[in-house]
């Protein structure tokens, strides 16, 4: 085989493919092959880098160039210039936004500085559909290590040590779900990788899938060594074309190895891997109606106990773990739980992957050390708020987290610190927000999803849900009144109090953390009748400024409602009744004469 | 045991017991709504689905549901406090919320779980407004869908798949959306549904009702030109005193028959006479069979399953049109008496058959669109006009005006009134197989049987089997209700019926046709069924005869009219044939 | 393909395709190890830099010294090609002209190991070269 003297890594992942990564690395290598180089410089489909804001990616080894936003036709320059010439092509090169210089090396880029990548450890670095290079980096050694040299106890015992705590959001101690599984004895027990990702604008668990597909095989392995199963099931959503195609591909290459399959490694351990398809119920990632959809049932929760790992997939002792907590297992058995247990806080120890999304700068998939602040992640590693505007909050968790404020801008990250700030950790998303956003649009944006997602088993989340959000939609329409506010908390407060699963339970928060965080910005909205942001129409008027106006009916010409009155070349007026807030009026007045109040 | 405190009282239970039990046992009693429970099958439905049985438990962090969680030991649980009650009237108001509220005109008014416990919370408002849920209201020939006041507590879903494995029902869409429907939401007539209601039994609200017929029989009986003749159905008997408070398992045979006749019907006769009817049809029917495998017939088929359950008939040829042959061609009593009312009878009154409207009055739901099958009919003239259920009944005698409790005791007319105890026990499960064995054992072995009381096919569990010695012939025996144990024993007799049951008897309803669709609301209280199953024997046991080959009546009709038990006259009324009808289900 | 029988097996395929990835694992640390950037110019290549860099690289694995090889453009000695720099971690980069796989030798093992200086020096840092 030909020794590359250089590597040319481009993104393969859903974001970068949608925008032409794979016809990147087609242009790339007929640039190669047209000038002799296909022998001495290799291109290979990585999965994600994380900087998606700034995808496609391409990136140059082993100077470490970082090219961004590449499109297809660039491949040839890219060749041209930096291969062969050895030149970088600088209008690729990231621009920090803060110092307006070119940075060619990522590792000197802000974004990602300060993070610590362990889940995501090979993810953009190696193909995801070669199973060499995962061996070449230590995949399967973990793996190895356990049937060879550890008894199950002491997997266990070490996953433990670790303080590895669910990457789901529950945040519940791997170690001991382990041990609760492995104590329950049956005849079949089986190990489930939840990788119903679920959350609005999450992809951390999508990116480990497409990126780094073996690792999460290695985990499941190890898990099953663990407690004793000797079946695993992927439960994947439909939606997750890619990161199916890699697992399925990956499963292969294992099987083909050795490294699924009966006898691994000469251990007389057998374990192996089955693909089970979700439809896309955000229910459905939590465990029981994970487990319930997998049966064939309808994807709704039960009460628990009996939890899964007494009674799980067909009445069988089951091990749920999410995706991002497989991707920890073999960094933890090879490098050991003493050295896992440095990084992060505390009670949360080890790293969190999160997608950071919003008004932010650096939109991306981030794995940071748990303890880090929300200024850190923002500020540094996000690069602050697009064009300049003012942090308004932080959303976390998902449709079952809360909008955290400037004053929890330092506060270190962890799974309490965000429960206590009336957040949680949930998968990992994160949505920054500017001053442009109405907190009372962002709750009920939350509760529509809640709504549409409910399974409708328990009356508090299928009826009660659908009540919050009605009253929500009443107050951004100027209609609430300061009673609608205390019945939304006391309702938010029931439904937090008795719904049956983790999703109703939950459901709630963004209700009740904005109610806590920007109580007077509802309060505007139903005393005031005024949305501060400027984002909900009932709440807005226009205005004619009539020392500006000079008369020249351009507005009163184009409004599609007929609100707009007054003679030529007098200063006319809006009639705010038939008004329908459309902005028509504003784009055509050239004279600055109208506003909204 | 575990010890634990529940509103301050001490109390110590089995491990494993849940909340709502513990408090039960130390008299604190949790409302519940989804909750319910079969003891007989050994069911608990406890899906934790409505939230209404939320109960407070010190130190855990939300409220948790007493009937899906279990005692622990020195937990501390109030069922009462402010945030408990704050809740569970949040939660009644939510549903309420998504609620018609027109308890004026519902079906269910007085009979409703969530208007008792509207009333019990002391619910005056509902501070929610917004969105109701609208869905097209469905029926078949016995059951009525009316979703928007449907609270999701999908005990008919449980009832349905979990006791019945009928598949009809089950939650579709998500979230506000989510009701309970047939897939595809197709009207519930075309689905696997087979009519035996216990949907309709189990619902705590209207959205599942019976499909009334009261006023197709008052107008029948108002109409001069017609002879209005009624049947009623052993378990009718022993339920319907519970609608006039009397309690449960009160006999009300006399007092029934006297307000029938008040109500206007001609002619006040008996179902148990042809339950007696169909003894000796099916009896007859097991011995020839019996007899003819010993022949070594192949054509023969054993076990005989019976046929007086019209859901278990519709469920087998729904779901076993392979099997037809199995169970007995008799059709049961109810249209047994209908063929002999419209044709014996008529003509002995000397009166048309269409001059005649033949009324049952049933414990049952499926009954009524049995009295509907093409089958039954004559020219399009059914044998059985109009079939009523116990709470309909009940209804009509409120409606004109009468208590039951006032009434005198009365008889029932002859010549189809006379019954004996035999016929009295086809209303609980078992009782069929007894009653034919007590005439089987004495026409096979042309012996007198000496203890007519077959205790170990009485009782609450949901399958039983036992041998009977036949004389040195052991004859294998099962019974079963629920069509899911149903289900069980066909596929077993599929297999090659391993057990070598040469008959069994199946009831779709809980304990039989005492615990039918068409009874008084148990509400989930299986305990009522119990004292309604006590009652039944109790009847038999006061019964001067108790083998149907004793009555005198039955004897007669065979001298007059039959001639012999499966003869010719016998086969052409009083046996019907079975259908593949599970192509109905595939359509959609 | 063989299957894998036994850890011991695993970890000498490891060993078998780690060189593969050679490329991308030193890009990472790049900073802590030997650093060698080869221009290759029109000029560079004409005078053989492809085949010294292929040398070099050899040399590397030969003596168990981690480095690096970085193709860079014309450093703007024509006049010395082959020209490479070598960045050793803690030491100033120098840049030697006119590199033959006898320089090369030298380098390696008298400036790289030694810290010896070797004749051909062009510049000791790239600010001088370029003035």
């Amino acid at each position: 085989m030909a020794k590359y003297k250089m590597h040319v890594l481009v993104c393969g992942g859903t974001g970068c493919k949608a925008s032409q990564s794979a016809q990147i690395v087609e242009n790339l290598k007929a640039a190669l092959a047209d000038n002799g180089l296909q022998d001495e410089v290799q291109v290979v489909t990585t999965g994600c880098f994380g900087f998606c804001e700034k995808g496609p990616i391409v990136k140059m080894m082993p100077d470490n160039t970082f090219y961004t936003q590449v499109k297809p036709e660039d491949a040839r320059t890219i060749v041209e210039e930096h291969i062969i010439k050895g030149r970088k092509v600088t209008n690729l090169l990231y621009t920090d936004p803060e110092t307006n210089e070119h940075v060619s090396d990522s590792k000197h880029m802000g974004f990602y500085k300060k993070q610590i990548r362990i889940a995501l450890r090979n993810c953009g670095f190696i193909d995801p559909e070669n199973i060499e290079e995962s061996i070449s980096r230590g995949g399967y050694e973990a793996l190895g290590k356990c049937l060879t040299e550890m008894k199950p106890e002491d997997v266990i015992q070490e996953i433990k040590l670790s303080g590895l705590r669910g990457r789901g959001g529950g945040g519940f101690p791997t170690g001991v779900k382990w041990e609760i599984a492995s104590k329950n004895h049956a005849d079949q027990k089986y190990v489930v990788c939840n990788a119903d990702e679920g959350d609005p604008g999450a992809f951390m668990d999508r990116s480990i899938m497409e990126g780094d597909p073996h690792c999460i095989i290695e985990a499941m392995a190890i898990c099953g060594y663990a407690i004793g199963a000797t079946k695993g099931l992927v439960y994947i959503r439909a939606e997750y074309p890619l990161a199916i195609d890699r697992l399925q591909i990956a499963i292969k290459q294992a099987r083909e190895y050795g490294l699924l399959g009966q006898n691994i490694m000469g251990s007389g351990f057998d374990f192996d891997i089955e693909l089970r398809y979700g439809a896309g119920a955000f229910v459905c990632g939590e465990e029981t109606a994970l487990i319930h959809s997998m049966e064939g049932q309808r994807g709704e929760p039960t009460f628990k106990p009996p939890f899964p790992a007494v009674s799980g997939y067909l009445g069988k002792p089951t091990n749920v773990n999410n995706v991002e907590t497989f991707a920890n297992i073999p960094v933890i058995i090879t490098k050991g739980a003493e050295w896992f247990n440095k990084i992060g806080t505390e009670k949360s120890k080890g790293t969190k992957v999160f997608a950071l999304a919003g008004q932010i700068n650096n939109v991306g998939l981030i794995e940071v050390p748990m303890g880090i602040t929300l200024r850190e992640v923002i500020y540094e590693i996000g690069g602050g708020i697009k064009d300049g505007k003012e942090f308004k909050a932080v959303q976390t968790g998902g449709p079952s987290g809360g909008c955290l404020t400037k004053k929890h801008l330092d506060t270190p990250i962890d799974y309490d610190n965000l429960i206590a700030a009336g957040s949680m950790m949930g998968s990992g998303g994160m949505v920054v927000m500017d001053e442009t956003s109405c907190m009372v649009s962002i709750a009920k944006f939350y509760l529509e999803f809640t709504c549409e997602e409910s399974c409708g088993k328990c009356t508090p989340c299928r009826v009660g849900n659908k009540r919050l959000c009605e009253m929500l939609t009443k107050i951004s329409k100027g209609n609430g009144t300061m009673e609608d506010l205390y019945e939304l908390r006391n309702l938010a407060a029931v439904i937090k109090d008795t719904a049956l699963c983790g999703l109703g339970q939950t459901s709630p928060n963004p209700v009740l953390s904005t109610l806590d965080n920007f109580w007077d910005e509802y309060v505007e909205h139903v005393v005031d009748k005024k949305c501060r942001a400027g984002v909900c129409k009932s709440l807005m008027s226009y205005e004619i400024d009539q020392s500006k106006c000079v008369g020249c009916t351009a507005c009163a010409r184009n409004c599609p409602v007929s609100a707009i009155k007054g003679d030529k070349k007098m200063p006319h007026t809006i009639d705010t009744a038939v008004c329908i807030k459309c902005g028509a009026c504003i784009e055509r007045c050239k004279f600055g004469a109208i506003s909204i109040k | 045991m575990v010890k634990l405190t529940i509103d301050n009282k001490p109390v110590e239970v089995a491990e494993g017991t849940t909340i709502l039990k513990a408090a039960r046992q130390a008299g604190i009693n949790i409302p519940t709504l989804c909750y319910f429970e079969l003891d007989g099958m050994k069911f608990e439905n406890k899906p934790g689905g409505c939230r209404v049985c939320v109960v407070e438990v010190e130190g855990r962090k939300n409220l948790a549901p007493a009937c899906a969680t279990d005692v622990m030991e020195g937990m501390v649980v109030h069922t009462h406090n402010a945030r408990v009650i704050n809740a569970r009237k949040t939660v009644v108001e939510l549903m309420l919320s998504d609620h018609p509220n027109d308890c004026l005109q519902c079906s269910k008014s007085g009979d409703c779980e969530l208007q008792t416990l509207a009333q019990k919370l002391g619910i005056r408002e509902i501070p929610f407004k917004g969105e109701q849920s609208t869905y097209k209201k469905d029926r078949t020939l016995s059951v009525e869908r009316d979703m928007d006041k449907c609270i999701m507590c999908r005990r008919c879903e449980t009832m349905c798949n979990k006791i019945q494995s009928v598949g009809a029902l089950s939650a579709v869409n998500r979230g506000f959306e989510a009701v309970v429907s047939p897939a595809f939401d197709q009207p519930l007539g075309e689905s696997s549904c087979i009519n035996c209601g216990q949907c309709v039994q189990v619902c705590p609200v209207g959205a599942l009702s019976l499909v009334d017929n009261v006023s197709d029989v008052m107008r029948a009986i108002a109409d001069p030109t017609k002879t209005v003749v009624v049947q009623t159905a052993p378990a009718v008997r022993v339920a319907l005193g519970e609608e006039f408070g009397m309690e449960p398992g009160s006999i009300v045979t006399g007092k029934m028959a006297a307000a029938l006749r008040r109500l206007g019907f001609n002619y006040v006769f008996d179902t148990d006479w042809s339950a007696d009817l169909t003894i000796m049809e099916e009896g007859t029917e097991l011995l020839g069979r019996i007899g003819k495998v010993l022949a070594g017939d192949k054509n023969a088929k054993l076990p005989i399953f019976t046929s007086c359950c019209p859901g278990w008939v519709s469920f087998y040829e729904k779901n076993f049109p392979d099997m037809l042959e199995y169970p007995s061609t008799a059709k049961s009593p109810q249209q047994m008496f209908g063929a002999v009312a419209k044709n014996y009878f008529a003509e002995k009154i000397g009166i048309k058959r269409e001059d005649m409207v033949v009324v049952s009055i049933m414990p049952c739901l499926a009954k009524k669109s049995e009295a509907a099958r093409e089958e039954f009919k004559v020219n399009g003239n059914p044998d059985v006009d109009f079939s009523l259920t116990t709470r309909e009944l009940a209804h009509m005698i409120k409606q004109c005006n009468l208590n039951l409790n006032d009434m005198p005791s009365e008889d029932f007319d002859s010549p189809l009134g006379e019954s004996t105890g035999a016929a009295v026990i086809f209303g609980a499960t078992g009782g069929v197989m007894e009653a034919a064995v007590r005439t089987a054992y004495e026409v096979f072995t042309k012996k007198k049987l000496d203890n007519i009381d077959f205790e170990v096919l009485r009782g609450f569990d949901g399958v039983k089997t036992a041998t009977v010695d036949f004389a040195g012939t052991p004859i294998n025996v099962a019974v079963a209700y629920g069509l899911n144990n149903a289900r069980i024993i066909m596929e077993e007799v599929r297999d090659g019926n391993p057990r070598g049951f040469h008959a069994v008897e199946v009831m779709a309803c809980p304990g039989g046709c005492i615990g039918g669709a068409g009874q008084p609301y148990h509400h989930g209280d299986s305990s009522i069924i119990r004292k309604r199953m006590e009652a039944t024997y109790r009847e038999d046991a006061g019964k001067p005869i108790r083998k149907s080959h004793e009555n005198p009546s039955i004897i007669a009709i065979y001298k007059e009219y039959f001639g012999e038990p499966c003869g010719h006259k016998s086969h052409e009324l009083l046996h019907t044939h079975y259908f593949d009808r599970s192509k109905k289900i595939e359509k959609e | 393909m063989t299957k894998v029988k036994s850890l011991a097996d695993l970890k000498a395929m490891r060993e078998q395709f780690q060189s593969n990835l050679d490329v991308r694992e030193k890009s990472n640390n790049q900073e802590e190890m030997v650093q060698i950037k080869v221009a290759m110019g029109t000029c560079g290549i004409a005078s053989g830099a492809k085949q010294i860099m292929e040398y070099m690289m050899e040399k590397a694995d030969g003596m168990k010294i981690r480095a690096v090889f970085i193709q860079t453009g014309c450093m703007g000695h024509c006049n010395a090609e082959p020209t490479i720099e070598v960045i050793v971690p803690g030491r100033e980069p120098v840049v030697f002209g006119l590199v033959n796989n006898k320089k090369a030798d030298e380098i390696f093992e008298k400036y790289i190991v030694n810290n010896e200086m070797v004749d051909g020096v062009i510049a000791i840092n790239n600010e001088v070269a370029d003035k």
